[in-house]
This record gives C-alpha cells, sequence and structure tokens, in this order.
C-alpha cells in the first residue's frame, strides 16, 4: 500500500480550534439588521379541517407585521425531503393548509418585531376545527373503510406505488426464487415480529433559518440544514421565487443525523422576508424540535427465515410496516434501505421475498435518521440469526463467518431496490467482515463470557451479543458531487465545495485528500463549503457520501490541478511533462535534480510568462455504493430483580476500507454507538390517546450523558476499497444499527428472554422474565 | 432596567427586560459563543461561570447577575491563545459538530478548578449536565484527563 502524507492520519479537524473557543459561527449567531421574529402555531387536533381562520386580533397588536397561513400563502405541493430531483418522496406537504393531519403540524406563523411578540399574537389566532377521526396505528390506517389522512392532489412525481386512498404513502416489494419452495426445506422455522419506536435525531443545535436581502436586493438565506443545494431548488419551487435570486449558506451546523436533511423552516423565513422586504429570524425551541421537525420511522418488521439443521438459511421473509407520520417525506426510501441494506448480508438464500408498506398517521412525521430504515432491519434481523445459530448448535461467530457476503460476491437485492427506482448491481471488492468479527471478539473475550451466565453482584447475570451490519457509501448513479480548486501566488490553494460538514469534519477529510494529491503541507489548503453561490453543487450530507462520493470529486480535482501544475513546470523548467514529478511543494525533475517551487510556479504563472490562473474542477458520480461492515458486541449485566440492564462494554470493529482520518472515524463510530444504546434502552415517543407527544423536553426524553458511559472500544479494521482514490467507504451510519440488537441478544445470553420492542425498559424486561 | 456584568474580564453595562434570561441578554449582545440547545436547564449548552459557579444562563434572570463576574468560553482563550483545555479538546478529537463545546469545555474546566487531577468517574459526574450527540463522549473524557495532565505539566 502507497505511503500517505496525510491519508490515515489523525489530522486535527481545521474548525475545532474555532469551535473549542467559541469563535465559529452557527446559523443563530449572524447578525441581523430591522429583523422580523417568527413563531409558529400547531395544531392541537391529530387530525382536523380548517373551517375558518381569524388573524385580525393577532395583526392589532403592536409589533405584529405579517402573519402567514392557509389564506395567504400559495398552496405549492412539494416535499421536506432534501432530496435529488426529482424527489422519490410524495408531494404531499405544503406551507399552510386547510386540513391538519398531527398535533404539532403547521397552523399559521406569526412574523414580528420580536420573539416575545410573536408568540404572544399566537395566542390570537382563533382558529375553527371540525375535528376528524384520527389514525394512529398502523393496521386500522390501512383499512380501506379508515378516514383518509390525504387527498387527491397529492402524487408522486416518479412512477413509484403511492396510494393516499388507503394511507399508502409507499410501498415495496421484491422477491427472489420460490418461498413455498424454500420453506419446504427447512428443517425449522422461526417468525418473530419485532417493534421500533420513534426518536428525536436530538442533535444539541436546534432547528433554525433566517433569510436577508444583501445590497443588490438577492435574498441570502443562512440555515441549519445538510442540503443546502436542495433548500435552494426547493425554496424556488414552493414560493415562486427565481433560484437566481437566491443564495443559501450552511456555516456551522450543530450536528444532523438526518434531522436536518428536510426543508421546513427555509420556505418560511424566505417568504416572510420576501413579502415584508426585511430580514426574518426562526430558531425552534425543543419542543418543536421533538414534535415538529422528523423523528426516527416507528417500524414493525415481521420476519420468518426457515433453515436446515446445519443453521443453513433456506427462506427469508421479510415484511415491514414503516410508520410514516403525519407526511411521507423519505417514506419510501427509509422503507427500501431496510430491506436494500440489510439482506445482502446474507447473500446465499435462494429463497427471499421483502415486502414493504409505508403507512400515513396521525403521529410526528418521520424522515431521514441515521441509519435509514437498516437500523429497524438490523434489529430484527441480527436476533434471527442468534436464535438460528443457536438452534442448529453453530457458533455464531462461525455462522456468520461463513454466511455473510465476501469479496467477489453479490447479491440481487443490489441490483432489484435501489432509492425510488431500480438498484444498482454491485460486487464486493473489499470486505473484512469476519476479521471486525475476529478481532472484536478477542477485545470482549467472547469465549470466555458468552453462554457462561456469569454473576456480577447479587443479583445481575452477564450476557454477551453479537450484531453484524453493513451500510452503502452514498447513492449509486444518483448522487453528485463537485469541487474547484485554484492557486494562489503563494503556492496555497483555495478549496471549494459543495460538500456539507454537519459536525462530521468532512472539510478537514477532503482538504486531507486534496492536500495528498497535491503533495503540500495542509494548512496550504483553505476550505470554503456549502455555500450555493460561491461552491459548485453537492447533493449533501445524506446517505453515507461525503468521504466516497466528493473525496473522488476532490481527488479527481486536485489531480486535474496536478496535471496544469505539471504542465507550467515543464514550460519554466524547459523539460518534458513526464520526467517531472511533485515532491513537497515543488515540482522536481529526479533525473536532472532541477526543481521549480509552487510558489515560483504561481508567481510565474499569475504575473510573468504564459500567464493563467491554475485552476481546475471536477465532478463525480459513483457507479457502485461499497459497504462498510461491522462487527459489534455487547457485554451486558442484567438485574433479575429489577430487570435493568446495565451495557457493560461495547466493542466495534469496522471496515470502512483505508480510514481518512482514523480519530474522525472513532468519533463517527462512538458517536453513533451511544445513541444506538441510548435508543435501545431509553429514549421514546410517549403519547396521549389523542396522539399528543408527552415528554418533548430532555428532562423527559432522556439521552445517554458522559456518567451512563460503557466501556468502549473501537478497532478500525483497515481494507482498500478499490473503487476509491484512497480505498475510503463510509462509517458514518453504520455503527447506530448494532446496539440495539447487540444488547438483545446479550440480554437472551443472560436471562433467556427475547426483547423484541424497544426501548428495552426495565420494565418489559422484568415482565418477560415472569412471563 | 440596567445593570454592570464583568464579563471576560471587562465591566460593561447592560439594559433589558426584568424578566430577561442571561442566555437571552448576553446572546443579545453578541456572545454567540453561549449556546442555546432547550431553554430548560437540561442540555448546558449554555453554561457560564458566574462568580466562578458553572451554571445554565438559561435558567437565570440576567438582573440576578448584576454586579457579578461572568466567564464564558471566549474568556477562557481564543485561537490565538488557547486555554490548555480547549487545546485538549482539540487535540483529542473531542470536537464534532462543536455546539456542545463551549460548555463541555467550560464544564471541565470548572472540574480542574476544584480538582486538578480527577480520576474518570468524577470526570463524567463533572459533565453529566452537558449532552452531545455528535462524539459519544469517550473523546470528551479523553480531552479532560489530557487537559488535567497538561494543566498539572505532565502532558
Amino acid at each position: 500500500m502507497a505511503e500517505y502524507i496525510h491519508v490515515g492520519k489523525s489530522v486535527t479537524k481545521i474548525d475545532s480550534l474555532g469551535l473549542a473557543a467559541g469563535m465559529e459561527k452557527f446559523t443563530d449567531d449572524f447578525p441581523t439588521e430591522d429583523t422580523l421574529h417568527c413563531a409558529i402555531l400547531y395544531s392541537p387536533h391529530a387530525h382536523a379541517d380548517i373551517m375558518d381562520l381569524d388573524t385580525k386580533a393577532a395583526l392589532e397588536m403592536e409589533g405584529v407585521v405579517d402573519v402567514l397561513h392557509f389564506k395567504n400563502v400559495s398552496r405549492v405541493l412539494h416535499t421536506t425531503a432534501g432530496q435529488g430531483y426529482p424527489e422519490p418522496s410524495p408531494y404531499d406537504t405544503v406551507l399552510f393548509d386547510r386540513k391538519v393531519r398531527f398535533i404539532g403540524d403547521r397552523i399559521a406563523l406569526v412574523a414580528a418585531e420580536s420573539r416575545e411578540i410573536a408568540v404572544e399574537a399566537l395566542k390570537k389566532i382563533s382558529v375553527e376545527y371540525k375535528v376528524l377521526e384520527p389514525l394512529f396505528d398502523i393496521e386500522k390506517a390501512m383499512n380501506p373503510s379508515a378516514p383518509r389522512i390525504h387527498g387527491d392532489e397529492e402524487h408522486v412525481e416518479i412512477p413509484v406505488a403511492y396510494r393516499p386512498e388507503v394511507n399508502l404513502a409507499a410501498e415495496v416489494e421484491i422477491a427472489f426464487g420460490d418461498l413455498e419452495e424454500g420453506f419446504s426445506e427447512a428443517d425449522f422455522t422461526e417468525e418473530h415480529t419485532y417493534t421500533m419506536q420513534a426518536a428525536s435525531h436530538c442533535a444539541i443545535e436546534p432547528h433554525a433559518a433566517l433569510a436577508f436581502f444583501d445590497a443588490r436586493g438577492r435574498l441570502v438565506i443562512i440555515t441549519t440544514t445538510q442540503v443546502p443545494f436542495h433548500v435552494r431548488r426547493i425554496v424556488s419551487r414552493v414560493l415562486d421565487i427565481p433560484l437566481h435570486s437566491i443564495r443559501v449558506i450552511k456555516p456551522r451546523i450543530g450536528g444532523g443525523f438526518g434531522g436536518k436533511q428536510e426543508v421546513i423552516l427555509e420556505p418560511l423565513v424566505a417568504l416572510v422576508a420576501w413579502r415584508n422586504k426585511r430580514a426574518s429570524r426562526i430558531v425552534l425551541s425543543r419542543r418543536e424540535v421533538f414534535v415538529s421537525s422528523r423523528t426516527r420511522h416507528a417500524m414493525r418488521i415481521r420476519l420468518k427465515t426457515g433453515a436446515r439443521e446445519d443453521g443453513s438459511i433456506t427462506a427469508l421473509e421479510m415484511d415491514a410496516l414503516m410508520n410514516a407520520g403525519a407526511y411521507g417525506t423519505h417514506a419510501l426510501t427509509v422503507l427500501s434501505n431496510t430491506g436494500s441494506k440489510v439482506l445482502p448480508l446474507f447473500n446465499k438464500i435462494d429463497h427471499l421475498t421483502f415486502t414493504g408498506k409505508s403507512v400515513y398517521t396521525n403521529l410526528p412525521i418521520g424522515g431521514a435518521y441515521r441509519g435509514y430504515g437498516a437500523t429497524q432491519g438490523y434489529f430484527a434481523f441480527n436476533q434471527q440469526i442468534d436464535m438460528i445459530a443457536r438452534r442448529a448448535g453453530q457458533d455464531l461467530l462461525e455462522y456468520c463467518k461463513r454466511w455473510h457476503i465476501q469479496e467477489g460476491e453479490t447479491s440481487d437485492v443490489f441490483r432489484a431496490l435501489g432509492e425510488g427506482k431500480k438498484g444498482v448491481s454491485q460486487t464486493i471488492k473489499s470486505c473484512r467482515l469476519s476479521e471486525c468479527i475476529d478481532r472484536g471478539a478477542a477485545a470482549i473475550d467472547w469465549y470466555e463470557k458468552r453462554g457462561k451466565q456469569l454473576k456480577s453482584g447479587n443479583d445481575r447475570v452477564k450476557g454477551m451479543g453479537l450484531a453484524i451490519a453493513m451500510q452503502g457509501s452514498g447513492i449509486p448513479q444518483v448522487d453528485m458531487a463537485s469541487a474547484s480548486m485554484k492557486m494562489n501566488d503563494d503556492g496555497s490553494f483555495n478549496l471549494l465545495i459543495g460538500a456539507t460538514d454537519i459536525g462530521t469534519g468532512s472539510d478537514t477529510i477532503l482538504a486531507q485528500i486534496a492536500a495528498e494529491v497535491l503533495c503540500i503541507p495542509m494548512e496550504k489548503i483553505i476550505v470554503l463549503s456549502s455555500d450555493t453561490d460561491t461552491t459548485p453543487f453537492d447533493t449533501g450530507a445524506y446517505a453515507s457520501s461525503t468521504t466516497y462520493i466528493s473525496g473522488s470529486a476532490v481527488e479527481k480535482c486536485a489531480r486535474n490541478i496536478k496535471a496544469r501544475i505539471i504542465t507550467a513546470a515543464s514550460q519554466i523548467l524547459g523539460l518534458e511533462e513526464e520526467d517531472l514529478s511533485l515532491d513537497m511543494e515543488k515540482v522536481t525533475a529526479p533525473k536532472s535534480g532541477q526543481q521549480v517551487t509552487y510558489e515560483q510556479i504561481a508567481l510565474s504563472t499569475l504575473y510573468s510568462r504564459d500567464q493563467l490562473q491554475i485552476q481546475a474542477q471536477a465532478s463525480y458520480v459513483s457507479q457502485e455504493s461499497p459497504p462498510p461492515f461491522i462487527a459489534q458486541f455487547a457485554e451486558v449485566d442484567v438485574d433479575e430483580k429489577t430487570g435493568r440492564i446495565y451495557v457493560v462494554k461495547f466493542i466495534s470493529a469496522v471496515d470502512c476500507g483505508q480510514p481518512i482520518n482514523p480519530v474522525l472515524v472513532e468519533g463517527q463510530v462512538e458517536g453513533a454507538v451511544v445513541n444506538g444504546i441510548s435508543y435501545a434502552l431509553w429514549e421514546d415517543y410517549i403519547y396521549n390517546s389523542s396522539g399528543k407527544m408527552l415528554n418533548p423536553r430532555f428532562w423527559d426524553y432522556k439521552i445517554y450523558t458522559a456518567l451512563d458511559l460503557p466501556e468502549m472500544k473501537t478497532i478500525v479494521v483497515g481494507s482498500f476499497e478499490e473503487t476509491h482514490p484512497f480505498g475510503a467507504k463510509s462509517v458514518a451510519e453504520i455503527a447506530i444499527n448494532g446496539p440495539a440488537p447487540a444488547i438483545a441478544n446479550a440480554v437472551y445470553d443472560a436471562v433467556g428472554v427475547r426483547m423484541f420492542d424497544t426501548p428495552f425498559t426495565p420494565e418489559k424486561v422484568w415482565r418477560k422474565m415472569r412471563s | 432596567m440596567e445593570a454592570v456584568f464583568r464579563i471576560n474580564g471587562k465591566e460593561k453595562t447592560f439594559s433589558f427586560d426584568s424578566d430577561a434570561t442571561l442566555l437571552a441578554v448576553l446572546r443579545d449582545s453578541g456572545y454567540t459563543e453561549i449556546k442555546e440547545g432547550c431553554r430548560e436547564g437540561a442540555c448546558g449548552a449554555c453554561v457560564v461561570l458566574l462568580d466562578g459557579l458553572l451554571i445554565n444562563s438559561c435558567q437565570v434572570f440576567a438582573a440576578s447577575a448584576a454586579g457579578k463576574e461572568i466567564i464564558t468560553v471566549r474568556g477562557l482563550g481564543d485561537v490565538h491563545s488557547p486555554h490548555p483545555v480547549q487545546s485538549a479538546f482539540v487535540d483529542s478529537g473531542a470536537v464534532q459538530c462543536g455546539y456542545c463545546t463551549p460548555g463541555m469545555v467550560l464544564a471541565a474546566y470548572s472540574l480542574l478548578q476544584k480538582n486538578p487531577d480527577p480520576d474518570d468517574s468524577e470526570i463524567k459526574r463533572a459533565l453529566d449536565g452537558n449532552l452531545c450527540r455528535c462524539t459519544g463522549y469517550v473523546k470528551i473524557v479523553e480531552a479532560v484527563r489530557l487537559a488535567a495532565g497538561r494543566m498539572q505539566g505532565n502532558g
């Protein structure tokens, strides 16, 4: 393997000191002059028609400038999903509708001279409702006699199944072989239903957006987004404002995890600014983020497997019912991912079906969330293979190593299931999952503790669980990234990228890649990202795409720059290009010993001879989506008296190809693992019988803190993915898939009960142990 | 009403409504290094040191801080001359999105003032009031350990 100067090194994140010193700016940190502050009125009913709405009293309040609602805002159907165009999510949303579809749905917006006035004015808006029967249960919502949540105008932009008449936001079906035949070959079957709950991303920065006019009358939007280019496109369309009049800037972002892949607030602040020709601003409260932004989709998965005595799986039938909530943003693609990111992992099952339905209900809206459906699928899959291995008397680790997809192999599922269309066939070129399993098992002393029910303390019993998973690296043949670079007088370079750093460190990683190709120190790359006026297009930060796809674009761009530098050097030195190569910040001719520094090349090309700006650009679309792989091990103690689960140790061994920055890789894994454990044990949306969320605050929706941490370890198992210039694959999402099933399998190992639904509260575990 | 705070070593006069929170007043005055995560004292993004005590500024009336000494994360150091706690966060990879970082740095600083050589459980307890969703806390705990060592001259 090549020796790298930057790739594979834990370079300090370029924005980290500014962040630690409180100097970097987030959306709400930018001052605006003469600003209108916005507050939103939300529906108190889960399902109702708005018969009338009166804003007179609100408008009469001193300091209230504008009130937006269905009577004065155009009804433009769109999706809030920040996806590529045409989006695979249904166009079922308008800014303000005559109908409300969940407690927390938007009714009106007040723009006022202060936030306090705006909030006060909300109380003066009177709304007359005709309350309709609400639907919370997915089975009931699918009943043909159930009331409809969406009407006939709602539609999809691409040819996919969409049946709002039976409250279906999306449907998916793939089948291979003959299920009946497969099950007839089986010696035993397992059939279970697994459920996972809704959850909040809990980025510590709440959603915020502000809009103002620049000196040329163009609208500038600064926003907490993962998808600045999609924001510009969707705002332009929804508000009928020319796209060229809009500039979207993504500043520092306080965490995303999918929650900011949604275009929720930007059209609102843009509209207030556009109507009033003044700056406008909105910052959601934590309660609003919980209730009215987006959640992980609650899902119920029925999984049936048939296996022979030796454990080989003859047939697999997976059926996923997803609660989309009130709107269908990401309804199709999250559902598809439950199959497409899970089923290829065991690729030797001849008879297989995956069916899924995404169902509208009158609950908060599901959306993109780290793991994106795979998390729910792996919860079912990993428990099922634990059961099969146990029944077949097989060692679980050997069983997984025998049956998981290997280098040089493929799966029909890759081809069959894409994002709103057929998938893309691919052969696995890098897979070190077996090594991940071995190294993780060694680190946690698997064989010393598994199946031993060791006592730890008076009432505590120890159990060990494993979960394995894969994910993808970007959306093949869909996601596009681009980069441009130019050379400065001193031989430094500006790197302009559309890629969206939401705290992951992608600005740093992409700079490492450029610096590697150009053989320069990191500080000679000046990064500017995610400004629709100045940086080239990128689909954004989602689908685990940035290192793989944007990274490839940057590498290609840097190679183009390198070619121009060599050309300039050859003219300066009077040597053939093929005799030249790059050394640290200079071009050298190894044969003659001649050399010219980047600074000399820059000064020469900018000021002296054959003058030109050395610059380049490149775009990249991937033809495939190589999966990273992970093996995750949980050691838990279960308190037999109380049912409480203590996660004592958690080990993740990940194959993400060549890690560009190992510390950032570990950070991604550790963050995802702790979120995953917190979700598995605690986090939940608790509703009353009217569909109102009862715990929309951190005091009642508990997430892990430092005090709750288990002993954790991340093992980076290197591989080289040949489709990436530096061998990298993704790592952002994958590690959230393992905690719930690994803990569930560990609980079974400890006390012999199967936990089929998250979160695993002490009460649920206690009841199971006694039933 | 008006009040004088001594903030990051400088005396300044602030005018605000009597029911305004310290968080709102300071952010509106440009101290945007103090972050707002929940407005209910549960996340720790808005902590400042008030007369040396670590408090959630969203839970304190600005009026009650009159005449007191306030230290924000920028009072500890800046990019030109960072405090050892800030440098340790950077060097440990403890900063991901960075939104919780000002609060985490202050919580760590406050701990090390009282306890220059904390063990891991003391560090974790000191950070219990500060939520982070990016890092999984592992590298933040490491950063505090590193800062403690450096501040004692062992790093």
